[in-house]
C-alpha cells in the first residue's frame, strides 16, 4: 500500500474486501419497490402502445440497464461522489449551455441533446447534479456558518446559474422544480426562515421586471402555462380530456386495455406525460391510488435514508433525491388531475422515455449509495478536503 | 477520530435542526401528495360516472346520412331529376393544425380561385369547428384520387362522395322541374340534413313544390371515433328514407318537340282536357337548371336578371296577358247564361259601335253586318261582344270567367305562380275609381285590365271542351302513391248547360274548319281529328285616333309595340283529349302566329300519343298503385 496513493483511490479499495458486506446493505425492499414501480410502467405502457412494441418492451429493458447504473452506483463510496460532486456540477452546468447553443428545439423550447442514440435532457440531470453540490457545500455547515449570508452567497449563486438558464431555454415549469430542490436543501441545512422570506420577496420584485424584457411570443408561453384554458385547444384541451379518462375509470376502472380514452388518443402524449390517466383509467381509483401509494413509499424511503444516515452530506442529498422524487410525482399527477397547469414532467419509472429512466437511476443510485455508506465517516477537514 | 466535545455537541444540534426540518418537508409533501390522492378521490369515485359519459360522448359520434334525393319522373319513366354520383372535398377544421396551411397545399394540387377561399373562410367562420365545409365540389375521378393519394399533406381534408342532381332534359323542362340549389340561412327549418355539406334544396317548380317528399329523411350512424374524428367502427345504424319518387304528367318528348320548336317570347301548354295533366308546358328563352347546382355566378345571374326575355320565368304560369277574342266565348256563356241574348239572336256590326261620344271599332273596319252568336264567333266579331257585354255586364262577364279558370288561382305545382286579374266592379271600387260603361264594352273583348296566364288560357280550353272544372296539375303520383285527378269523373261539372256549351263549341270549330273562320288556315290534317279553336289578337299599346286617321299600320311599328297571338284550342272536336294554348308575344296576329303553332303542336301530340291512357274509373276507395314508370305505351 502506497501511503502517497490518493484518498479517492484509497476510498474505493480500502473497502473491497467488504463488498458483500455492502451487498448486503444495499435495501434490498426497496429495489423489489422500484421494480414493482417499472412493472406498473411496463403494464402501462403495453396499454399504451397496444403491446409490448413500441414503448412497454424499451421500458423494461431501460429499466434493466438503469438497475445495473443503480447497483453498482450504490457501490461506490459516499465520500468518493462528495468528492467529484463539483465535478458533476460542472459537467451539469455546461451540458445546459450546451443545449442553450446547440440543443434540439421541442415544443419551442431547446431541451435537449443528442448524445449517441440517446437524448439527454440536461436540465434533469442539473437537478441530481445541484442536489450533489449543495449538500457538498453544506455539508459541515455549522449554526453560526448558516447564519452568515456570505456564506449563504455561493451556493444561491450554484442554484441561480443552473436555473437561469433553465428559464433561458425556455422552460419555465423545470426551472421553478429546479429552484424549489435547491430551496429544500437549504431549508434542510438549516437556513434561517427570513432568508427564505428574503429570497422569496427579491423572486417577487426581480419576476414583474424579468417579464417587462420579455418578447411577447416568451410572454405568449408563460400566460399558456399560467392559464391553460386560454389555449383552449392546446394545453387546456389536454386537460379536459385527461380529467375525462381520470374520471371515466371510477372505482375499478374500465379493464386492461379497455380505456377509450387512451386507445382513441383522446389523451395527449399518453406514453410520456399522461401515463398515469392510462392507469386511472383503465384500473380506477384502486390502480391510481396503488401507484401513488408505492410513488409514496419511495419518497418516503428517501426521507428514512437521510434521517439514517449519520453524515451531513448523505442527509442532504437524500432530501435533495427525496424532494426531486416528490416533485415530479406530484408535478406530474398534479397536471394530470387539472390541478396545476400543465408542466411537461414525467412520472418516475412509468412513463416512457431513456433519458428520464438514466436521471431517475442515476438519482436512486445515488440515494442507495447514502444507504450503504451511511455509517462512514468523513475525513476530518485537511486529508482531502480543501 | 477524535471529536471535540464542544463540535460533538454542535453536530449533534445539526442534526437536531435537520430532523426537523427534513421532518416538516416530509410532512409537507407527504400533505401534499394525500391532496393529490383525495383529488383523485373525488375525481374518479365521486365525479366518476359525469366524466365516463364524457368519455362515452368523447367516443361516440353521430352522423347523419343524407337520404338520396327523390327522382322526379315523366308520365313515360323517363327521368326528368335524377341523382349523379360526385366526388368532393371537405374540409374540417377541427382536424386540421392550421386551415391557411391545409388549404395552400390544397391549392397547389388543385388551384383554388380568390372567392372559393372567401367563401370557404365564410363558411367556417359560421359552422362549428366539427362541421365539414365543402372545399370544392364536382371532383373529378383523376383530381379525387389526386387529393386522396396526398392525404398526409392535407390534414383536415377528407373526401365525400355525394350526389349530383341531374337534370337530363336540361333548358326543356326548366321551368317545371325547377333547380336546386344549396340551402340558404333562411331555409333551415329545423330539419339537421339541411346542415350538411353538400345538401341541395329544391328552389323553383317541382323541386320547390314537392321539396318534402324529394328530400326524404335523414338516416343516422353512431360511429366510435378517435381523436381525430377517424371512425373506429360503426355501432348502430338507421337507414333514413329515401326521397319519394314523383311522377309528373309531362311527356318529356313532346315537350322537348314543343320547347325546340317556339321562338324567344312565346309560350304553349298543352293539358290533357279530360283531367288536366299538364302534357307540355312550354316557355322561350328558357335556362340550364344545373348552373344552381354549384351556386350561379354574379355575372350570369346579372345576366339572367336583365334579359328583357326574361329567361328564369316561366311565361306559361307568369306571363300576364290580356285574353283579347280568345276571351268571347266567356262572353257568350255570361250572356246565354244570363239571357241576354239568345242563340239566334243577331246584332249587325256597321264596323264600330258608339257609346256616348266614345267610337268603338271592330277589326273589321268594314263590319260584318248582321251575325248570330256562332258567326260572331267564327269571323270574332268585335262589335257583336261589345254589344253583348253591354247588355251583361262586366260582373257576370267576371264571374264566368272566374268558373273557366280566369283570374282564379288554379292550384298547379309551380310555386310563384300568377292568380292573374280579372276585373269586377268592385275591384275598381277598390281603386277608388268608378266602373265606366265604355269599360265594359272594352272588356267585352278580352282587352282592359285582363291579366291572364297561358295556362288559364288551357285550363279554359279544357273546361269549353269537357264542361268540367278540370284544374291543370303535373303530379301523377308521389312515392308510386297515385294522385287523385287522374279521371275525368274526378272534376265536378262546370254546371253550364250543356246546350250553351255545345253552341260556344261550333262557334270555335267554325273558326278553324269552315269558311269565313279566322283561323282557317289551321285545320289539322284529317288523320288527326279536328281541332276548334279561337284566335286572339291584343293590342299593347293604345292607337290614338289621330295615329288611326293617318292610316295606322301595326306591321310598322317596332317589334315591341306590335300585338300578341293568342290562340286556344282542343281536338279531337267531338271527343276532346287536348287543350292548348299559344301566345306568341309580339307575334302580330292570332291568326298568322299563334294559330299554326297551334296545330303542330296538335299533330305532334296526337302523333306522339292518340290518346293518352287514362286510370280505369276506379270508385272503390283506398290508393290505387299507380302506372308510373309503365311507360312505352306510344
Amino acid at each position: 500500500m502506497s501511503g502517497a496513493a490518493p484518498y479517492e483511490r484509497r476510498l474505493l479499495l480500502r473497502d473491497r474486501g467488504g463488498l458483500l458486506r455492502k451487498l448486503w446493505r444495499i435495501p434490498w425492499s426497496f429495489v423489489l419497490l422500484l421494480a414493482a414501480l417499472a412493472s406498473i410502467g411496463y403494464v402501462a405502457l403495453y396499454s399504451a402502445g397496444g403491446g409490448p412494441e413500441p414503448y412497454a418492451t424499451k421500458h423494461a429493458l431501460r429499466f434493466g440497464f438503469g438497475l445495473v447504473l443503480m447497483l453498482s452506483l450504490a457501490l461506490v463510496d459516499i465520500r468518493l461522489i462528495a468528492r467529484l460532486a463539483w465535478a458533476g456540477y460542472a459537467l451539469g452546468l455546461g451540458l445546459l449551455v450546451l443545449v442553450l447553443l446547440h440543443g434540439n428545439v421541442g415544443k419551442g423550447a431547446q431541451r435537449w441533446i443528442d448524445i449517441g442514440p440517446l437524448q439527454l435532457q440536461p436540465s434533469e440531470l442539473m437537478k441530481i447534479m445541484l442536489a450533489l453540490a449543495l449538500a457538498a457545500w453544506f455539508r459541515r455547515a455549522g449554526r453560526e456558518r448558516m447564519g452568515n449570508p456570505l456564506f449563504l452567497l455561493p451556493p444561491a449563486l450554484l442554484v441561480l446559474a443552473p436555473v437561469g438558464l433553465i428559464l433561458k431555454q425556455p422552460n419555465l415549469g423545470t426551472g421553478l422544480i429546479t429552484a424549489m430542490i435547491g430551496g429544500a436543501v437549504f431549508f434542510a441545512a438549516g437556513a434561517r426562515l427570513w432568508q427564505f422570506a428574503l429570497a422569496l420577496g427579491a423572486a417577487g420584485i426581480a419576476a414583474p421586471i424579468a417579464y417587462a424584457h420579455l418578447h411577447d411570443y416568451q410572454r405568449a408561453r408563460i400566460t399558456t402555462f399560467l392559464d391553460p384554458e386560454s389555449d383552449p385547444l392546446g394545453a387546456g384541451y389536454n386537460i379536459i380530456q385527461s380529467k375525462i379518462a381520470l374520471g371515466s375509470g371510477g372505482i375499478w376502472g374500465r379493464g386492461f386495455l379497455q380505456g377509450t380514452q387512451g386507445h382513441l388518443n383522446f389523451l395527449p402524449e399518453k406514453q410520456t406525460d399522461f401515463i398515469f390517466t392510462m392507469i386511472a383509467e383503465e384500473f380506477g381509483l384502486v390502480g391510481s391510488l396503488a401507484t401513488l401509494a408505492l410513488l409514496v413509499l419511495a419518497i418516503g424511503f428517501c426521507f428514512l435514508t437521510a434521517f439514517r444516515c449519520r453524515h451531513a452530506f448523505g442527509r442532504l442529498l437524500a432530501v435533495g433525491l427525496g424532494t426531486n422524487l416528490f416533485l415530479y410525482v406530484f408535478v406530474n399527477i398534479a397536471m394530470v388531475t387539472g390541478a396545476i397547469p400543465v408542466g411537461g414532467v414525467p412520472l418516475p419509472l412509468i412513463s416512457h422515455g431513456g433519458s428520464a429512466m438514466l436521471t431517475t437511476m442515476l438519482g436512486f443510485g445515488l440515494l442507495l449509495s447514502v444507504h450503504v455508506h451511511r455509517d462512514v465517516e468523513f475525513a476530518p477537514a485537511g486529508e482531502g478536503y480543501r | 477520530m477524535s471529536l471535540l466535545p464542544p463540535g460533538r455537541r454542535e453536530e449533534t444540534e445539526r442534526r437536531r435542526l435537520f430532523t426537523r426540518r427534513a421532518a416538516a418537508l416530509g410532512l409537507g409533501q407527504l400533505g401534499l401528495l394525500g391532496f393529490l390522492g383525495a383529488r383523485l378521490w373525488r375525481l374518479q369515485a365521486e365525479e366518476g360516472e359525469r366524466y365516463r359519459t364524457l368519455a362515452e360522448e368523447n367516443r361516440i359520434s353521430a352522423r347523419l346520412l343524407p337520404p338520396p334525393r327523390g327522382r322526379v319522373l315523366d308520365r313515360n319513366g323517363e327521368v326528368v331529376a335524377g341523382n349523379r354520383l360526385n366526388w368532393r372535398a371537405l374540409l374540417v377544421a377541427e382536424q386540421a393544425q392550421d386551415v391557411g396551411a391545409t388549404l395552400d397545399a390544397f391549392s397547389r394540387l388543385l388551384p383554388l380561385q380568390e372567392h372559393e377561399r372567401a367563401r370557404i373562410e365564410r363558411e367556417l367562420r359560421r359552422h362549428r369547428r366539427f362541421v365539414p365545409v365543402t372545399v370544392r365540389d364536382f371532383l373529378s375521378w383523376e383530381e379525387m384520387a389526386q387529393v386522396e393519394v396526398n392525404a398526409p399533406d392535407l390534414p383536415g381534408i377528407l373526401i365525400d362522395v355525394g350526389t349530383t342532381r341531374l337534370y337530363p332534359e336540361g333548358e326543356h323542362l326548366a321551368h317545371i322541374v325547377g333547380y336546386v340549389a344549396p340551402p340558404a340561412e333562411r331555409d333551415m327549418d329545423g330539419d339537421p340534413l339541411l346542415a350538411l355539406p353538400g345538401i341541395r334544396i329544391g328552389r323553383a317548380g317541382i323541386e320547390r313544390f314537392h321539396e318534402t317528399a324529394l328530400r326524404g329523411r335523414a338516416g343516422a350512424v353512431q360511429l366510435e371515433v378517435n381523436a381525430l374524428g377517424r371512425v373506429i367502427r360503426e355501432l348502430d345504424r338507421q337507414e333514413g328514407v329515401a326521397g319519394q319518387e314523383v311522377s309528373i304528367s309531362i311527356d318529356a318528348g313532346l315537350q322537348r318537340a314543343v320547347h325546340t320548336r317556339i321562338e324567344a317570347g312565346t309560350s304553349v301548354v298543352v293539358l290533357d282536357a279530360r283531367n288536366g295533366e299538364v302534357l307540355a308546358m312550354a316557355s322561350q328563352p328558357s335556362f340550364d337548371p344545373s348552373l344552381f347546382e354549384a351556386g350561379v355566378s354574379a355575372r350570369q345571374w346579372r345576366d339572367w336578371t336583365r334579359d328583357r326575355a326574361t329567361p328564369l320565368i316561366n311565361k306559361a304560369t307568369n306571363g300576364l296577358y290580356a285574353p283579347g277574342s280568345t276571351f268571347k266565348m266567356v262572353v257568350a256563356l255570361a250572356g246565354l247564361e244570363a239571357r241576354t241574348i239568345a242563340p239566334t239572336d243577331r246584332i249587325h256590326c256597321p264596323g264600330h259601335l258608339d257609346l256616348g261620344d266614345t267610337r268603338f271599332h271592330c277589326w273589321r273596319r268594314q263590319g260584318h253586318g248582321s251575325l248570330d252568336l256562332r258567326g260572331a264567333l267564327k269571323q270574332s266579331c268585335d262589335v257583336y261582344f261589345y254589344e253583348l257585354a253591354r247588355r251583361t255586364g262586366i260582373d257576370r262577364i267576371a264571374a264566368m270567367a272566374n268558373r273557366f279558370g280566369l283570374g282564379v288561382d288554379l292550384g298547379i305545382e309551380l310555386p310563384g305562380a300568377k292568380r292573374g286579374l280579372v276585373p269586377t266592379r268592385a275591384w275598381r271600387q277598390a281603386q277608388g275609381k268608378a266602373w265606366n260603361p265604355g269599360d265594359t264594352v272594352v272588356h267585352g273583348i278580352g282587352q282592359g285590365f285582363y291579366q291572364i296566364t297561358p295556362l288559364q288560357l288551357a285550363t279554359m280550353a279544357a273546361r269549353l271542351a269537357t264542361g268540367r272544372a278540370v284544374q291543370p296539375h303535373l303530379t301523377r303520383s308521389l312515392g308510386g302513391q297515385a294522385m287523385p285527378g287522374g279521371r275525368p269523373e274526378d272534376w265536378p261539372p262546370l254546371g253550364i248547360a250543356e246546350r250553351d256549351l255545345k253552341l260556344v263549341r261550333e262557334g270555335m270549330w267554325a273558326v278553324v274548319n269552315e269558311g269565313g273562320g279566322t283561323a282557317l288556315g289551321a285545320r289539322l290534317p284529317g288523320q288527326f281529328g279536328v281541332m276548334a279553336g279561337k284566335t286572339g289578337s291584343v293590342q299593347v299599346r293604345r292607337v290614338s285616333r289621330e295615329q288611326r286617321e293617318r292610316g295606322f299600320r301595326v306591321e310598322r311599328q317596332p317589334r315591341e309595340w306590335r300585338p300578341h297571338a293568342l290562340f286556344v284550342a282542343f281536338a279531337p272536336y267531338d271527343a276532346p283529349v287536348y287543350a292548348v294554348s299559344v301566345v306568341v308575344e309580339h307575334g302580330m296576329s292570332g291568326a298568322g302566329a299563334a294559330a299554326p303553332l297551334a296545330r303542330e303542336v296538335m299533330v305532334e301530340a296526337f302523333t306522339r300519343l292518340r290518346t293518352p291512357p287514362l286510370p280505369p274509373p276506379a270508385p272503390s276507395s283506398g290508393p290505387r298503385v299507380a302506372e308510373a314508370g309503365a311507360g312505352g305505351k306510344r
